[in-house]
């Protein structure tokens, strides 16, 4: 099997992750109730879309 | 050979992609609504209003091209006799697709497909009371069995 012939430096490993990071969600506001919400989509806290309810939202 | 074929795979072989979106269809046309997830949905949607084109139509022709298409009589029923005419001052766009999040088990996004102008029908009180008698009757039901087993 193929085996690495030298070890990476700290710094190799550090420059090939500088890409690697997640970015923080974009978050909208629900115009509704005004929790944040994902946008282009239904609102999970009122179930409302545009202005009706699309989905029932249980309260457990 | 399907070379240049645009659209859904869907991850299936013809038969089975096909039979996938007649069920769909078949079920938009009856329940007004469905969750699915969002290929699903955008694959059955331009087939649901090709449907409601021949519903507009309404010849027998039309109706039998309905019938080869759709999996149960009643969907060809209700399309005919109840969204021909409910549909018949708008010019196209007759379901939308919205976006609904993620689901649990496999994190696909999922989606409602519905027939504009469709109600949102509140069940979820008759659902959780159906499960909480379901649950009750499981415990009633095993509670007996297990310490029958017990005695043995």
């Amino acid at each position: 099997m193929p085996n690495p012939k030298r070890r990476h430096s700290q710094r190799r490993t550090a420059a090939r992750r500088t890409h690697d990071s997640l970015r923080r969600a974009v978050l909208s506001e629900c115009p509704n109730c005004h929790e944040p919400k994902l946008p282009h989509r239904v609102c999970a806290k009122c179930g409302k879309y545009k202005g009706r309810e699309v989905i029932e939202v249980v309260e457990e | 050979m399907r070379h240049k074929k645009s659209g859904f795979k869907l991850k299936r072989d013809v038969g089975a992609r096909n039979s996938l979106l007649k069920n769909l269809v078949t079920s938009v046309i009856q329940e007004e609504r469905i969750i699915t997830t969002i290929p699903k949905a955008k694959a059955a949607k331009p087939l649901v209003e090709k449907m409601i084109t021949l519903a507009k139509r309404d010849t027998l022709h039309a109706r039998r091209q309905a019938a080869a298409f759709l999996e149960t009589p009643a969907a060809v029923k209700k399309l005919f006799d109840k969204l021909g005419t409910r549909f018949g001052q708008r010019n196209g766009g007759y379901t939308r697709v919205v976006r609904l999040g993620w689901r649990k088990g496999d994190g696909a996004e999922q989606a409602m497909l519905e027939l504009v102008g469709s109600e949102l029908v509140k069940r979820a009180a008759e659902r959780a009371k159906r499960r909480e008698e379901r649950l009750n009757a499981l415990k009633q039901g095993q509670e007996p069995t297990e310490g029958g087993e017990e005695q043995k």
